[in-house]
């Protein structure tokens, strides 16, 4: 559907009609992605009493305009739609740059948000300079190391059970065609303004200590891109975090553990609304 | 910072399959299974509407079979995979995904007999239509598209004269007029070319030979680049608009890099069934593990037979891309650097009766139709497959009477050519 017009704003609502009454789960894709990294996840709680909002950020995929050059920016775009779709409650779910969006998206909407989770986090998320200068100059060896870095060592990337979305799909090869379509679709310039974006955050851990929802953390043990110690300050940070980390898992959680991430998000949102969701 | 994937000899032995997490077993256990256990009625209702990863009945699919077609994903560098019961079953579960009654197909005249039948008649009964062109008139290809059509394909080397299919100039034709490119990648494998790092959208196998390698099981398999932007094609209504017959479920807006294959899955094996066996699996991934060494070997030895041929006295002509004479050397030294594979024909001095001494002369090489085996194999078309083919039509297919296909196998290449020397011999007696 379209959350909002001129420019349009795209999410995905789990093969449900959206009901902005029920307890809504808004899902925020990271750098040079979209909804779809959530597919399984969306789907699942669309289909358990949910409403659901996997969104296409600003500039990505679906969604028009170019990407926004600050994370509080992309926060300000998608609360204003959640006000115009006079969402009643909802908890932000984030992955890597969704993660430090669901942070501000919180902070703006106090009164509606029972929740933040922050899939694959860290703060400072700082992006290493030459990668960042390999995202403008050599973009394809840029999605390569992404690629790389973003799942298991070795093998792993290639392995892991069960598939993403299913049976006979590959995680790794699937993550990278998503990066390139991103930038076929939308522009080389996405990938590096999403990494600027990223790096000159700077409110983590005030916005975090701000917030009077539950914050649960969800954290890959091989996570060489964000790794579970770079979260470990804003985790500190938070007046009340769950952390939950799955072993074996690297940056790209929701395909390499699916079933552990929704599980976490589940369990996570029937605590977070105070009427369990049918 | 340079990164790297996993190397392909790794991929070929590990892709899909970490070591079984019930048993410890490190080979690939066959899961012979009709069906699978759900833990509640919660997780069966999840599996049937694509909520959660999983099995529900092994035609849709099978843990075996999973490991072969994510590590056939993994070699081809697509992102996914649908192993099926031949390879006509992967080339009919491709078209019967992206189309119906009414669509056009462009493609290269130069086809395993297989294909061609399917194409020229059997889907023409159903409605898909067939213009098949000179693969190696570029215009051709451009010409022929019509509003209808819906998409292009070739061989990677075509039969019978390895027309190596310009896959990245056909590749452009086709995503300038917003279609997909499908190739058949059997003669081939990953280990020779990737088709995907050259514009292809669309890959299948007939693994029933090289990929198998070894000739007791028939498979087959289609890989999905992810490469195709189905949506900004707008030509592709069963990928991109709801279907009814799934839940309601737009495939593209489940997957933005994969919804071929989801409809492929949920609609095409569930439906038409041409499913492959977890027996199967297990034979072609034993198969598999081996794939760059035999590859590698099949084209050492197949260079030593052409070499052979191409100088003997009673040969008129070798039909090889690493030959200067080949029309398509040029183009098969760019996307073929490693090989042009192991199954080619010559061209016999004589008379059809001289072809066939010279196949019922051979003592290594099985006279059988079927390619890509371990084994070295042969056949004469003019006296099998084409037996009933005026000579006017075979000279227009690429076929005299004393043509000769050879897939080249694994054997010593000394014996290899011996073989070869004393049959030639006899069948010049026959002249």
């Amino acid at each position: 559907m379209d959350l909002a017009t001129s420019p349009r704003l795209y999410a995905y609502t789990g093969g449900k009609t959206f009901d902005a009454a029920k307890p809504t789960v808004v899902f925020l894709h990271g750098a040079q992605h979209d909804h779809s990294v959530w597919i399984l996840q969306s789907r699942y709680l669309a289909h358990h009493g949910y409403g659901v909002l996997a969104l296409d950020l600003p500039g990505h995929m679906r969604s028009e305009g170019p990407a926004l050059e600050t994370v509080e920016a992309i926060a300000d775009r998608i609360a204003d739609a959640l006000r115009s779709a006079r969402v009643s409650q909802f908890i932000a779910v984030g992955q890597s740059m969704g993660s430090l969006i669901a942070l501000e998206l919180a902070k703006r909407l106090p009164e509606v948000v029972r929740g933040v989770a922050l899939v694959a986090t860290a703060f400072p998320m700082r992006v290493a300079e030459p990668l960042l200068n390999a995202t403008r100059e050599a973009p394809d060896e840029a999605m390569d190391m992404i690629n790389v870095w973003s799942h298991s060592p070795s093998i792993a990337g290639f392995d892991r059970k069960p598939s993403n979305p299913g049976p006979g799909f590959s995680t790794m090869w699937q993550n990278l065609r998503l990066m390139q379509r991103i930038q076929q679709r939308n522009g080389g310039t996405v990938l590096p303004t999403d990494f600027v974006a990223c790096s000159r955050y700077a409110a983590g851990f005030e916005t975090a200590a701000s917030l009077q929802c539950p914050v649960l953390f969800v954290l890959g043990g091989s996570d060489s891109m964000t790794p579970p110690r770079a979260a470990k300050a804003l985790i500190d940070a938070c007046r009340s975090p769950q952390v939950v980390t799955l072993p074996h898992s690297g940056h790209s959680l929701m395909a390499e553990n699916p079933d552990g991430v929704r599980a976490a998000i589940v369990d996570f949102a029937r605590r977070a609304f105070p009427a369990p969701a049918d | 910072m340079p990164v790297r994937y996993p190397g392909f000899d790794t991929l070929a032995l590990h892709a899909g399959q970490p070591p079984d997490p019930t048993t410890g077993s490190r080979a690939v256990p066959i899961y012979a299974t009709a069906s699978y256990v759900f833990e509640d009625s919660d997780h069966a209702a999840a599996l049937f509407n694509m909520e959660r990863s999983g099995h529900v009945y092994s035609r849709i699919s099978n843990p075996t079979v999973a490991v072969f077609e994510e590590r056939m994903a993994a070699l081809e560098k697509g992102v996914g995979a649908i192993a099926t019961a031949s390879g006509q079953a992967a080339l009919h579960l491709a078209i019967a995904t992206l189309m119906g009654a009414g669509a056009h197909i462009v493609a290269s005249r130069s086809l395993y007999g297989g294909s061609h039948n399917l194409l020229g008649y059997t889907l023409a009964r159903f409605g898909i239509d067939t213009t098949f062109i000179d693969p190696r008139d570029l215009g051709a290809w451009e010409r022929s598209i019509r509003p209808n059509t819906q998409l292009l394909f070739g061989e990677t080397l075509g039969n019978p004269g390895l027309d190596v299919l310009d896959i990245p100039a056909v590749a452009d034709i086709a995503h300038r007029r917003g279609l997909p490119l499908m190739v058949d990648s059997t003669f081939t494998t990953p280990f020779l070319m990737t088709p995907f790092d050259h514009g292809a959208d669309l890959v299948y196998h007939s693994a029933t030979k090289f990929i198998g390698g070894h000739g007791v099981a028939i498979g087959g398999v289609l890989i999905d680049g992810g490469t195709f932007d189905w949506l900004a094609s707008g030509r592709f209504p069963t990928l991109t608009e709801p279907y009814v017959g799934f839940h309601g479920m737009n495939f593209a807006e489940e997957s933005t890099v994969a919804p071929f294959l989801l409809r492929a899955r949920r609609e095409g094996l569930r439906d038409f069934g041409a499913c492959m066996s977890p027996h199967t699996a297990f034979f072609l991934l034993q198969g598999l593990e081996t794939l760059p060494l035999r590859m590698q070997r099949h084209v050492d030895n197949t260079r030593k037979v052409v070499g052979f041929l191409a100088s003997h006295a009673a040969v008129e002509s070798v039909a090889y891309p690493e030959l200067p004479s080949h029309p398509d050397h040029a183009l098969a030294q760019r996307l073929l650097p490693r090989g042009c594979g192991a199954v080619f024909s010559f061209n016999m001095r004589g008379s059809r009766a001289a072809g066939r001494a010279f196949v019922e002369s051979l003592q290594v090489f099985s006279h059988l139709a079927n390619v890509g085996d371990a084994k070295s194999l042969v056949i004469h078309p003019a006296s099998t497959t084409h037996f009933r083919v005026p000579d006017e039509q075979l000279e227009a297919a690429g076929i005299t009477q004393g043509t000769i296909r050879l897939s080249v196998g694994l054997e010593d290449p000394a014996d290899l050519l011996d073989d070869l020397a004393q049959a030639l011999k006899r069948a010049q007696k026959v002249g």
